[in-house]
C-alpha cells in the first residue's frame, strides 16, 4: 500500500522518475523547439520576410549561422519562425480530429446499431484511399490554402481515432465496471464519457504522436507541392521547395529547413515511444 | 405481507444462430423483505441471466423477455420505463458482481466511485459524498478509510476491492441486493469474511439479499431459503433446512452429493453423471431426465412444472417420492 505523495511537487517528481529515457529526451527536445518558436523574435535580429538582396545566397557564417537564401533572408530566422507555423498546424490537425474521432468511435462502439453501421462504412471508404492522395484530391478540389488543408484533414484524420476508440470500447463495455455503472443506474452518456473514455484514450494518445509527425510532414509536403502555404511565408516545406532550385550552389537553403522537420519529427517520435512505454500501450506502426 | 420481490412465470429467450434458446423457463420466485434467498445451479443454468433480468440489464437483442412479471415493491419492473429503472438501480436495487478485479473503474479513486451513485441520483454534494464514502468503507471493514478513500483500485487487494464493491452497492440504501457469485473469484478465507460481512450488513439494515452461487455449501451457511436452478428452470425451492434434510428433486441431491464433507470420512464423491443439456434442443419432458437415477419412461415425454408438494416446498419432479431413496 502506498499513501498518496503529500505535495503536488512530490507527486510530479515521482511521476518524472518513472518516465522512460525516450520520453525524457523527446519531451526536452519538444520543449526546446516550442520555446525556440515562442522566443524567435528575441533569438535573431532579422525579420523572416524582409529581403536583403545584397546578401543573397551567403553560406553559413557567424552572422548567418544557417546562411541566407536567394532573397537574402536569414535561413535560421525563417526556420525559427517556421516553428510558429508548422507546430500549431500539426497540433490542431492532430488533436481536434482526435477529440471527435474518439468520441464518435466510442459512441459507435457503445451503442452499436445503425449509428455504428453508418460510421463504419464511412471509415471503410476513407481508409480505402491512400491518406495523402485523399488529402491532395480534397485540397485540389477546394483550392490550395491553409483553410482548405484544415478542412481536408478534419474530414479524414478522425477515422483512425474512431477506429481505435471503437475497438477498445467493444472490449471495455463487456467489463464489470461498466455493468456496475449500469447497475447503479447511470445513463449511457455518463458511462461513455466519464467511465469508459478515460480508459480507452491511451492508445489514441500514443498513436497521436505518430500522427503529429505525419501531419507536419503532410503540411510541409503539401506546401512543397504548392498546395499549402504560399511562398513568402517561412513554412518548412515551402522553404525546401524554394531552395531546391539552388541545391547545388546553396545546399543550406533546403537542407536546414529539412533538418528542422527531421528533428521535430524525431522529438515527437521519441515522445510517442516513451508514452507508449509509460502507459503500457502497444505502439502502432506508422499507419 | 406482500413479498418485496415476486417473479411470476418469467420467460427469457436468446436468439442465436443455432436457434432460440430458452434461458429462463417459467421462473417463479419470491423474496421477502429482509430475507436471504440462495440461488444455486451449475454454470449456464440461468442464475446470472435471472439477476440481470431483474435489473433489466440484459442486452435485448439477443435476449428477449417473452413473458411473466417481475414485481418489485408493488411495481412491475418489466413494464417500467428506462428512467424509472435507472432511478431504482442506484437506490432500491443493487447488484454485486462476480469479479472484483474489474468491477471498479481503474482510472478513478475508489471513494469517488462508491458515492458516484449518490451524487448522480442528486442527493448529496461533493463534500458530503466524501464523508459518506469514508463512512461506507468503515462499515464494510476497510481499516483507516479516511486514508484509503482516495486510493485507486490497483492499490487494493481483491478482497478489499470486493468490500468496496459492496460499499458501492450499499451506498444507495437498497432494499434488495443481488449478489451474483460475490465470492467466486476470492480465496476461501476471504470468501468467508465477505459472506459474513454481507450477512452482518443485511442484519443491520434489514435489506433482502439474493445470493447466487454454484456452491451448495455457501448457500447452506447463509440463506433462509434456497432455489435450485437447472436448465433455466427453478427445479426445487424450499427453506434451507428442508432442502438439505428432505430434498425432493434428484438434481438437488446430486448437487449435495458432489461436495466433499468434512465429517463423512474419505468416501468417493458422487458426481452427477452426464453433462447439462444444451438449451437449444430440450425435449418435451424433464430436462434432468437423461442424468437422473430415478427417472421413469414418462419423464422424457411429460412436461414438468413445479408443484407445491408441502407448504413452501416446490419441486419440479414427476416422482418426488422416489428422491428419498437417493440419500
Amino acid at each position: 500500500m502506498s499513501v498518496a505523495a503529500a505535495s503536488p511537487a512530490g507527486r510530479a517528481a515521482a511521476e518524472l522518475a518513472r518516465w522512460p529515457g525516450a520520453l525524457k529526451i523527446g519531451a526536452a527536445m519538444l520543449a526546446l523547439i516550442v520555446l525556440a518558436g515562442l522566443a524567435a523574435p528575441w533569438l535573431t535580429p532579422y525579420d523572416p520576410l524582409t529581403q536583403d538582396l545584397v546578401n543573397a545566397l551567403q553560406p553559413p557564417s557567424a552572422r548567418h549561422p544557417f546562411g541566407t537564401d536567394n532573397f537574402g533572408r536569414d535561413v535560421l530566422t525563417r526556420v525559427l519562425y517556421g516553428i510558429r507555423i508548422d507546430l500549431p498546424m500539426g497540433f490542431f490537425m492532430t488533436y481536434v480530429p482526435l477529440i471527435y474521432g474518439i468520441v464518435l468511435g466510442a459512441l459507435a462502439g457503445y451503442f452499436g446499431g445503425w449509428f455504428d453501421a453508418v460510421l463504419m462504412r464511412i471509415l471503410d471508404v476513407t481508409v480505402a484511399f491512400p491518406f495523402l492522395v485523399l488529402i491532395i484530391v480534397i485540397v485540389a478540389i477546394l483550392g490550395p490554402g491553409v483553410h482548405n488543408i484544415y478542412i481536408a484533414v478534419f474530414l479524414t484524420a478522425w477515422t483512425m481515432y474512431a477506429r481505435l476508440a471503437r475497438a477498445e470500447m467493444l472490449v471495455e463495455r463487456g467489463k464489470d465496471y461498466v455493468l456496475a455503472a449500469r447497475t447503479l443506474g447511470f445513463g449511457p452518456w455518463r458511462i461513455v464519457f466519464r467511465h469508459v473514455l478515460p480508459n480507452i484514450a491511451n492508445s489514441s494518445i500514443v498513436f497521436s504522436m505518430t500522427d503529429f509527425v505525419l501531419t507536419i510532414l503532410l503540411v510541409s509536403g503539401l506546401s512543397f507541392l504548392g498546395l499549402g502555404i504560399a511562398p513568402p511565408e517561412p513554412e518548412w516545406g515551402t522553404m525546401v521547395a524554394e531552395g531546391r532550385d539552388f541545391i547545388f550552389d546553396a545546399w543550406w537553403i533546403c537542407t536546414l529547413p529539412g533538418l528542422a522537420i527531421v528533428v521535430t519529427g524525431s522529438a515527437l517520435s521519441l515522445v510517442g515511444d516513451g508514452l507508449a512505454q509509460r502507459l503500457g500501450e502497444r505502439r502502432h506502426a506508422l499507419l | 405481507m406482500a413479498p418485496l420481490l415476486a417473479i411470476e412465470d418469467l420467460v427469457v429467450e436468446f436468439r442465436t444462430r443455432g436457434g432460440r434458446i430458452v434461458a429462463l423457463n417459467h421462473v417463479f420466485l419470491t423474496v421477502q423483505a429482509g430475507e436471504t434467498l440462495g440461488i444455486v445451479g451449475e454454470s449456464g443454468s440461468g442464475k446470472s441471466v435471472l439477476c440481470r433480468t431483474i435489473l433489466r440489464l440484459l442486452p435485448t437483442p439477443p435476449a428477449e423477455i417473452k413473458g411473466g412479471r417481475v414485481m418489485f415493491d408493488g411495481e412491475d419492473l418489466l413494464d417500467a420505463p428506462e428512467a424509472r429503472l435507472r432511478q431504482l438501480r442506484g437506490t432500491a436495487l443493487a447488484m454485486i458482481s462476480q469479479n472484483p478485479a474489474t468491477a471498479l473503474n481503474p482510472v478513478w479513486p475508489i471513494g469517488d466511485q462508491i458515492t458516484e451513485g449518490l451524487r448522480v441520483h442528486g442527493r448529496i454534494g461533493r463534500r458530503e459524498a466524501r464523508k459518506r464514502a469514508v463512512e461506507l468503507l468503515r462499515r464494510v471493514g476497510i481499516p483507516s478509510p479516511e486514508l484509503r478513500v482516495d486510493e485507486y483500485p490497483h492499490q487494493w487487494s481483491g478482497g478489499m476491492v470486493q468490500r468496496a464493491v459492496i460499499a458501492m452497492a450499499l451506498a444507495g440504501g437498497p432494499k434488495l441486493i443481488l449478489a451474483d457469485e460475490p465470492t467466486t473469484a476470492l480465496d476461501v478465507t476471504i470468501q468467508d469474511q465477505i459472506l459474513a460481512l454481507l450477512l452482518d450488513l443485511q442484519a443491520a439494515s434489514g435489506m433482502a439479499l439474493v445470493l447466487v452461487s454454484h456452491d451448495m455449501a455457501v448457500v447452506a451457511e447463509t440463506s433462509d431459503r434456497v432455489a435450485v436452478m437447472y436448465a433455466g428452470r427453478i427445479v426445487e425451492l424450499a427453506d434451507t433446512r428442508t432442502i438439505f434434510r428432505e430434498p425432493r428433486h434428484p438434481y438437488t441431491v446430486g448437487l449435495m452429493q458432489s461436495i466433499p464433507r468434512i465429517e463423512g470420512g474419505a468416501g468417493r464423491l458422487r458426481p452427477i453423471p452426464g453433462q447439462p443439456p444444451s438449451l437449444a434442443d430440450l425435449g418435451p419432458g424433464c430436462p434432468f431426465q437423461p442424468r437422473c437415477a430415478v427417472a421413469s419412461p414418462d419423464c422424457a415425454t411429460t412436461p414438468v412444472a413445479p408443484v407445491e408438494i408441502a407448504p413452501g416446498h416446490w419441486s419440479a419432479c414427476l416422482h418426488p417420492e422416489r428422491v428419498g431413496a437417493l440419500l
